[in-house]
């Protein structure tokens, strides 16, 4: 994870951080296409299952080690390895504006 | 419509409202064509709706057609409502409700309301201008989903010069203070052109100060009434590349605060966007009179015959139309096109511009460097931005109806 951009504002993902999605994000699933999309301005993301999985989870109470303990329980991979793909995950999408805390 | 990868999890898929939204001066862009082909092989995702040719301003870089489309021709409320719930029934994801002026439409709500209930992620595009606040709080609460106001200018007096509509910035920031404080995420949109080029940071400092979410630099793109007012809008290459560069700069430093998507015009470029991520492919667009277009500026091509809403189901249009089929997939293209390990990249450009230059809209949209009309077409731009600005053609009822006809003399191909 690059750590250097700190403009202001910008949101570090960390182990503590309590992340989640803005109102106006709508996480739908499309049963025509059978797949879950991220509706957000101009803007349709397609998640995948893991991604999906982390999104639900991000209710803004739980923190990002809350999340990774409760997939851990779901994932066949270790607490590290789960842990480094939410952070990166998560930091991605607030990257994008997607992910608050 | 472009698709970009944001990490391993996603695949995030551009629908902007314009014509042109393959075009992006982010460099971390790729053209990955996978949630393009996973999400657009069932139904188009995107549909902008002008619901009206009715606006308080008089842009000269207008997109609508050089004829507007008068209001007695307008869909009624229950063949919009139609309209929204078969959208949402077909598979589109997200509706543009456009213009025009949108807000001119006095049933905006039940459209929203439709929209929204159809399952529809709703975006309201307006010029904000005659927009009060007990009426976006109706809208917002009707699920609007995202509002954009267009900017003409960060400078009130230019502004004015370029919109024909007095004090409208101050009534633009008045609106946008009301779509954050109602936490609706609002989207400036900037269209920038050689008499506002030079506002470019201040565009950037404002959308920051308003708590946008996003930012449009957007580049005038020659269709409609730009093309006709080509000659006062166009900058020079020097002017483009170095807000271009800056606007990259920026976009990293504000990265986590505000997205700032960019669309660049393409004259100066050396290969053509993938207009429309490609025709008939993910987007629908329905005039105020309810014809079905695969662009908004498709009527340029004039053999199309364009199907109407109130004839057709739009699904039916979708599929089976002439004008969605005449240039779908690769098999309609001529050289260079046709044996390019691009075309299913860029799909050969944009055809309007092809029908605009070249008068054949099956020709490589000269925009591409491997056109015979590319040269000529780029040295047009350069002389066009080297002399004083032309007057505007400001786009208006009275303009629309003296028929103004574009000074577009034949180029000569290349050998």
């Amino acid at each position: 994870m690059m750590a250097e951009g700190t403009s202001p504002g910008r949101l570090l993902v960390t182990q503590e951080t309590r992340p989640f999605l803005p109102a106006y994000l709508k996480l739908r699933h499309d049963t025509g296409r059978g797949r879950w999309v991220l509706l957000a301005p101009e803007r349709i993301l397609t998640p995948d299952e893991t991604a999906v999985a982390v999104l639900k989870l991000c209710d803004g109470k739980r923190t990002v080690e809350e999340i990774t303990e409760a997939l851990a329980k779901d994932y066949a991979a270790s607490v590290d390895v789960i842990r480094k793909d939410v952070v990166e995950l998560l930091q991605g999408l607030a990257d994008k504006g997607y992910v608050k805390a | 419509m472009r698709p970009t990868k944001t990490n391993g999890h996603f695949e995030t898929l551009v629908v902007d409202d314009e014509p042109t939204n393959g075009v992006s001066g982010r460099t971390e862009v790729l053209y990955d064509t996978e949630a393009s082909e996973a999400l657009c092989a069932r139904a188009p995702i995107g549909l902008l709706a002008e619901l009206t040719h009715r606006c308080p301003l008089q842009c000269s870089y207008c997109s609508n057609p050089l004829e507007l489309e008068r209001v007695n021709k307008e869909l009624t409320t229950a063949e919009w409502v139609s309209v929204m719930q078969q959208a949402g029934a077909m598979g589109i994801l997200q509706v543009h409700l456009s213009g025009g002026e949108p807000t001119a439409r006095k049933d905006l709500e039940e459209i929203v309301s439709a929209a929204s209930k159809a399952g529809l992620y709703t975006n309201l595009i307006t010029a904000a201008v005659t927009l009060t606040r007990p009426r976006l709080e109706e809208l917002a609460k009707r699920g609007l989903d995202h509002v954009q106001i267009s900017f003409q200018d960060v400078n009130e007096e230019n502004a004015e010069h370029i919109s024909a509509y007095p004090e409208g910035l101050r009534k633009k920031l008045e609106v946008a203070h009301w779509v954050t404080e109602l936490g609706l995420p609002l989207t400036i949109n900037a269209p920038i052109h050689r008499q506002n080029i030079h506002n470019v940071p201040r565009y950037i400092e404002l959308a920051v100060e308003l708590g946008a979410q996003r930012l449009e630099i957007a580049h005038v793109q020659y269709y409609g009434w730009a093309f006709l007012n080509r000659a006062a809008l166009i900058p020079t290459y020097k002017q483009t590349m170095e807000s271009i560069e800056f606007v990259e700069r920026e976009r990293e430093r504000l990265k986590g605060v505000l997205t700032i998507d960019m669309v660049v015009p393409d004259y100066y470029a050396k290969r053509p966007k993938p207009c429309m991520g490609g025709w008939g492919k993910g987007f629908i667009n329905i005039t105020p009179s309810g014809k079905v277009l695969p662009c908004h500026a498709a009527e340029t091509i004039k053999h199309l015959k364009f199907d109407n809403v109130k004839d057709r189901k739009l699904l039916d249009i979708w599929l089976n139309s002439d004008a969605f089929n005449a240039f779908r997939g690769t098999e309609w293209m001529k050289e260079p096109c046709c044996s390019c390990a691009f075309r299913e990249i860029d799909f050969g450009g944009c055809r309007c511009q092809a029908m605009a230059i070249t008068g054949d809209a099956r020709n490589t949209d000269p925009a591409c460097a491997l056109s015979p009309y590319h040269g000529e077409m780029v040295a047009l731009a350069h002389s066009e931005a080297g002399r004083p600005p032309k007057p505007f053609i400001y786009r208006n009822p009275r303009n629309a109806t003296n028929a103004p006809k574009p000074e577009q003399r034949p180029l000569v191909p290349a050998e």
